[in-house]
């Protein structure tokens, strides 16, 4: 099993990962982070397949993905 | 469970000042990875543009240089012609290389410069606000086509990366895009392939990034990379050139 690590932090909130992944694994909050944007979460719950989809599509370097 | 991806040493671990969903991000990261990967981090010298790039100075983990806008290919000749050592590169927006920059881009392609040139097509200007730039489609409205472009005013999109084919300096060009992930990795073999043959000393490679303003599209993140996809991509072909 893969998991996938957030920088929400840094998360601009443009949801580019949340359309790609083949899972639906990443969804967006309801909070807010420090930027004042909609950063988004992780399912850890779900099968992360670690295909790394999130993490090259991230503009921002915000996903770290271990497998 | 081991790390199979993360951030790599030549890209410092900093917030970017690019809007939500920029391909400018991507693609810092992309050249980041294949200097990392080709293991040419400390003789690496990067030429900045001016465009929304301008601070890329700050995010990489290498030397770089800022040149004037439109002058980057002009540095980095000199640069590299004093330390022909080191590995030179530009990147540069389509306003900086295929409208103020033509001239300079032209002939250093014609002279067979021995650098690699990353070239972002988002076919708007986007550091002064949208306005039209030569790679602008027809029918792209920007603030300075609010209508659209039109051929007979504004005349037609700019296939510089094709143009520059014609000249026989010139030993690579490609184009891609960074509308999906696997895009994404198609780029960055390109970028390393234009890397490779400037450590081999073959001449001028080129790669064109097809890349997402959504700010100046006026679209969302995502159906700006759809519009890559089903739209921009139809006026300048994936794939290839040179
Ligand atoms: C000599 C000069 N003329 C004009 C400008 C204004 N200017 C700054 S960036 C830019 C265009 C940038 O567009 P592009 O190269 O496509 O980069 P992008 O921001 O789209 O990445 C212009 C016209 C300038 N800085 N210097
Ligand atoms: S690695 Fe793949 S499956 Fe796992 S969260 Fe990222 S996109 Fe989804
Ligand atoms: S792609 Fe990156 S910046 Fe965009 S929402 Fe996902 S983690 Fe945040
Ligand atoms: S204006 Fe366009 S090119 Fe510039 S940072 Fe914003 S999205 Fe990127
Ligand atoms: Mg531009």
């Amino acid at each position: 099993m893969a998991k996938i690590i957030i920088n929400q932090d840094r998360c601009k909130g443009c949801f580019l990962c949340v359309n790609f992944c083949p899972k639906g694994l990443i969804k967006k909050s309801v909070k807010l982070n420090k930027q004042g944007l909609n950063f988004v979460e992780f399912d850890s719950n779900g099968e992360c397949i670690g295909c790394m989809q999130c993490a090259v599509i991230c503009p921002d370097c915000c996903i770290e993905v271990d497998k | 469970m081991k790390k199979t991806f993360k951030r790599c040493q030549s890209l410092y671990d900093l917030p970017a000042h690019y809007c939500p969903g920029c391909g400018h991000g991507i693609a810092h990261r992309l050249v980041a990875e294949v200097v990392q990967e080709l293991g040419i981090r400390e003789k690496t010298i990067g030429i900045a543009p001016v465009g929304c790039a301008v601070m890329a100075y700050d995010y990489w983990n290498f030397d770089c240089s800022e040149a004037a806008h439109g002058r980057a290919l002009a540095v980095a000749t000199a640069i590299k012609r004093v330390h022909p050592q080191n590995i030179v590169f530009t990147y540069q927006g389509d306003g900086d290389l295929a409208a103020i920059g033509t001239n300079e881009t032209i002939h250093a392609a014609n002279r067979g410069e021995n650098l690699s040139v990353v070239f972002i097509n988002n076919a708007v200007y986007g550091m002064t606000g949208g306005q039209l730039a030569p790679t602008t489609l027809l029918g792209q409205k920007t603030s300075t086509s609010i209508e659209g472009r039109e051929k007979k005013a504004h005349g037609y999109p700019l296939k510089i990366s094709e143009m520059l084919a014609l000249l026989p300096g010139v030993c690579y060009i490609e184009r891609v895009s960074l509308h999906s992930p696997p895009e994404v990795l198609k780029a960055k073999r390109a970028i390393k392939q234009a890397f490779k043959n400037q450590i081999n000393n073959l001449g001028f490679s080129l790669v064109e990034i097809l890349s997402p303003c959504p700010t100046y599209w006026g679209l969302a993140p995502k159906e700006s990379l759809d519009w890559i996809r089903d739209v921009m991509q139809k006026e300048f072909p994936l794939g290839r050139i040179k």
